[in-house]
């Protein structure tokens, strides 16, 4: 590529005019981008088409694919509710090869590193490229320049807007359903591989051309609860088994046992606390990640003794937060995913753990979300720089590491939090320049680390806010330098080549920074 | 490393294997040419390598070697641990350093500690694991113990003699005492050579027996103190691990007037009671109420043992708070979240607080109307009252229990 196929976005960051053959829209900054137009529309269907009796079961998924009009080129979406035990995504893309499907787009809303097959099937063009997240050896593969395509990195309301804008058009789109009736209901919080809700796949109901739905666990119409529209759903496959359940949801999830984390963890709650936000009626969010426990743990107590109680949490839900619901510490819990059996058992009984989608919760092209109505949101970070601008997605060597997840859309809270250690080993997280650009500083107000707490000075009402607070209140300049003379002063610049492998979009689907392949 | 390897002049030192952290593995083989060849893994080759690459040829060179195969596995070390492994692996290859191979000092410089300095807590560090020392001071204990022994093995006794000296040197152990634990005489000796220049403030030297235990070390100390300009007192808490040393605990602190506190070791004690040790300790009763007594005797601190079960908080609690009853000031942690309930523990009551401050106002009230004698209410109050009192008083704040003042 050459020069004349870059611009410099909104952030400073040199990133490509076309990707995959569309034109792109750089970034422009925060709430900058003006979206123009229509919703996208799936082709309109008619009954006349579907078995009267709402039979839609079809022998197996080559059979459903072939019916859903499988060509090559096509874009085929998962989903990531089974998470680490997911079997679906690899079956539906290796019956499209079996099918002799080439240079397919797999569109999944997360990857894991059960996906890894993904890799061989790339090796033999049956895909052609990713937008979704690429982790782990899926990251790698694609640092190193060798998927065809450019990856496509995008959040969990960003996905939505980005089918709901017409900007992916997702042909297939295969929906592991826990449970599901013949008709295509489907729902996810029972079953031998209940996962909890299946939120994620919404939209590709909606929205896609063709709809499969497979599932281990047929049941007589009607699929009650459904979450899932039968009506939008054009077969039903029957498998054997669409997930590992040992790995869709653990047993109970892990705090972190390291104190250093524990400490940052407890430094979280105590600025809630102290800053004014934990009071009665509040809200926030905790992901469930292990520092993200801790500091539920932390923030419970300090609830209890001020006699407060939460109008709702949001989650990733987990134990901990069942333990808020159970104790009456939280009036409900929006869930938009589950991560842990306490959870999967609590949104399958209790009326007031509701599930909710990316268009509820998180997609900027709607009127309004929930997740800029959060008090307070806990989250993590792999660099932050000190203008506050956070990176998620790569390594500090800028190789591909995590999606994006609901990340950026939590940026939105009232008040967000990342929680990160200081430094990792010999890697510092604070940094003079963040390697890739995930979200912008401005919407980060806090960065708190076990050595000290840092706030944006755009927030002076929070930095007065804990002026008599007995927290390490200090600069990110202050923490970073004193980082820096711990691991031996500032580490080298990355070492990229100029050829982009892939792009992160904001949540309103223009491009914020560039993902660069990785010098062998 | 064996004695054969030696003979062929090289040398290995520190840990390798992807569960390493924060450490590195460094061996070292003398050769007569090839100059300083280097062969690198590194988790931190991206953000480090060229630094790294400088840093070991500088390492070795200072070391008046030119020719050496030098390999070097390294998990994310920072620079002091990096120099530690190097240089323990040049002195097993038989290298003895031409210039001084300490790192430049990067912690701030040693201020020195108080006698009656609280000692509340001391966390354990193995001498040996580099990765706990960098945040140990974040949890805020009243002390820190750089081990050497019990925590290190035997075979790496030389390398956590390097890598402690220069954790003393390199790490910011913010308001924490810098306690170093030296083997059992006569090798602890040999430790002291190495430890002392850097000005610690304390020196716990297990298993004494008797007075010249501590009079060895004492003489030992003041030398290198003398020789190399250490200005800050070096203090000594003897750790008695026998009856013998429970039996001569009297003699033990008064030995010299560098002793600031004695502490017992109660694994090693019951052992050679040939008894089975308990949570509640009943068996170690006596042992601790004749330290607790001995100490005072001498005017040093009495500071109990360790609570070996990390997972049980309450256990824990309840044996400080038992402590605290019999006259221990502290208690040692074999983890950092040990530290706050041993805080708790030997925090005073709010009875004894409000008491404690009344009886200071009192006191300061008579110092201002310049009156010689104190009195509260009816009642007139004596000199070691006021004296306890005040002693009470700063240990709140430490520990903030008085409102704002202290951080919680």
């Amino acid at each position: 590529m050459s020069e004349h196929d870059f611009l410099v976005n909104a952030a400073g960051r040199r990133v490509p005019r076309v990707v995959n053959g569309v034109e792109q829209v750089p970034y422009q900054g925060v709430g900058g981008y003006e979206p123009k137009g229509s919703k996208h529309g799936p082709p309109i269907r008619s009954c006349r088409d579907y078995p009267a009796d709402g039979d839609k079961r079809v022998a197996d998924l080559k059979t459903a694919l072939e019916r859903c009009g499988l060509r090559d080129g096509m874009t085929i979406s998962t989903h990531h509710h089974l998470r680490n035990g997911d079997r679906v995504a690899l079956m539906a893309l290796q019956a499209a090869a079996e099918l002799g499907a080439k240079d397919l787009m797999w569109f999944p809303s997360a990857s894991f590193p059960c996906h890894e097959p993904v890799m061989e099937l790339m090796d033999r063009g049956v895909v052609q490229r990713i937008e979704g997240s690429m982790n782990g050896p899926l990251g790698e593969y694609t640092s190193y320049g060798k998927m065809r395509g450019m990856g496509v990195l995008r959040s969990h309301g960003g996905r939505w807007q980005a089918v709901q804008d017409g900007e992916v058009h997702i042909d297939i789109a295969v929906i592991a359903a826990p449970t599901a009736d013949a008709f295509g209901n489907a729902d996810g919080s029972h079953g031998p591989s209940a996962c909890g809700s299946l939120g994620f796949a919404l939209v590709d109901s909606l929205y896609a051309d063709h709809v499969i739905v497979v599932t281990d666990n047929l049941v007589d119409f009607p699929c009650i609860p459904w979450q899932i529209q039968g009506n939008n759903v054009d077969c039903v496959v029957e498998v054997d088994s669409i997930g590992d359940p040992a790995q869709i949801v653990s047993g109970t999830t892990q705090i972190t046992r390291s104190p250093d984390r524990v400490l940052i963890a407890e430094y979280v709650a105590r600025f809630l606390r102290d800053a004014g936000i934990m009071r009665d009626g509040f809200s926030f969010q905790a992901g469930a990640g292990g520092i993200a426990l801790a500091f539920v743990q932390f923030l419970k107590d300090m609830m209890n003794e001020a006699g407060v109680k939460a109008r709702f949490v949001r989650g990733g839900s987990t134990q901990f937060l069942v333990d808020l619901l159970k104790e009456g510490l939280t009036d409900y819990i929006l869930d938009g995913q589950t991560f842990d059996l306490a959870g999967v058992a609590s949104i399958a009984s209790d009326p007031r753990h509701v599930a909710t989608s990316p268009f509820t919760s998180y997609s900027y092209h709607g009127k309004g979300n929930f997740a800029s109505m959060v008090d307070a949101a806990v989250l993590g970070a792999t660099e932050v720089d000190t203008g506050f601008n956070a990176n998620v997605n790569t390594h500090s060597d800028g190789v591909l590491l995590h999606g994006i997840g609901g990340w950026q859309n939590c940026l939105f809270s009232r008040c967000t939090i990342l929680a990160v250690p200081a430094f990792r080993d010999r890697i510092p997280v604070i940094v003079d320049r963040v390697a890739t650009l995930t979200g912008p500083g401005e919407l980060i107000d806090v960065v708190v680390t076990e050595r000290g707490i840092a706030v944006n000075p755009k927030r002076a009402d929070l930095l007065e806010a804990v002026k008599g607070s007995t927290l390490p209140i200090r600069t990110i300049e202050e923490i970073k330098a004193e980082v820096e003379g711990i691991i031996g002063g500032r580490p080298e610049p990355p070492r990229l080549t100029d050829t982009p492998v892939a792009v992160i979009k904001w949540v309103d689907g223009t491009v914020i920074d560039t993902v660069w392949q990785v010098e062998e | 490393m064996s004695a054969q390897a030696r003979k062929a002049k090289a040398g290995e030192a520190g840990r390798r294997g992807a569960d390493v952290r924060s450490d590195c593995w460094a061996s070292v083989e003398l050769a007569h040419s090839g100059g300083i060849e280097l062969e690198l893994t590194s988790k931190v080759e991206a953000l480090f390598g060229t630094s790294l690459r400088a840093d070991i040829a500088d390492t070795v060179r200072k070391a008046g070697v030119p020719h050496a195969r030098v390999r070097v596995e390294d998990q994310g070390a920072v620079p002091w641990v990096l120099e530690a492994r190097l240089e323990a692996a040049l002195r097993r290859a038989g290298v003895t350093p031409k210039a001084d191979p300490r790192p430049p000092r990067t912690a701030p410089p040693p201020e020195g500690t108080s006698r009656d300095r609280l000692r509340r807590s001391r966390l354990y560090l193995p001498g040996n694991e580099p990765k706990f020392m960098i945040n140990a001071a974040l949890h805020a204990p009243d002390a820190v113990i750089l081990d050497l022994e019990d925590s290190v093995h035997p075979a790496e006794k030389d390398a956590a003699r390097v890598l402690v000296r220069n954790a003393l040197r390199c790490v910011d152990f913010q308001g924490a005492e810098r306690m170093v634990r030296v083997n059992q005489l006569p090798r602890g000796l040999e430790d002291l050579d190495e430890v002392v220049p850097e000005a610690p403030d304390v020196i716990l030297v297990p298993k004494v027996e008797g007075a010249d235990d501590i009079l060895q070390v004492h003489a030992r100390i003041q030398g290198i103190r003398e020789e190399k300009g250490v200005s800050t007192p070096v203090w000594i808490m003897p750790i008695l691990e026998s009856a013998l040393g429970i039996e001569n605990a009297l003699a033990i602190a008064s030995a010299t007037d560098t002793v600031v506190a004695l502490t017992i070791g109660v694994e090693d004690y019951t052992a050679d009671l040939g008894v089975a040790r308990t949570p509640e300790g009943t068996e170690t009763v006596w042992a601790r109420s004749r330290l607790v007594n001995a100490a005072k005797a001498a005017g040093v601190q009495a500071i109990d043992s360790v609570f070996g079960d990390v997972a049980d908080e309450e256990g824990l609690l309840a044996w400080g708070v038992r402590a605290r009853a019999m006259g221990f000031e502290g208690m040692g942690c074999i983890h950092p979240r040990q530290i706050r309930i041993i805080h708790r523990a030997f925090a005073p009551s709010q009875a004894e607080i409000d008491k404690a401050l009344a009886v200071v106002a009192a006191f300061q009230d008579a110092e201002a109307k310049g009156l010689g004698v104190v009195s509260l209410g009816t009642k007139m109050i004596d000199r070691p009252v006021v004296l306890r009192a005040q002693r009470l008083v700063a240990r709140a704040r430490a520990a903030g229990l008085i409102p704002g003042e202290g951080d919680a």
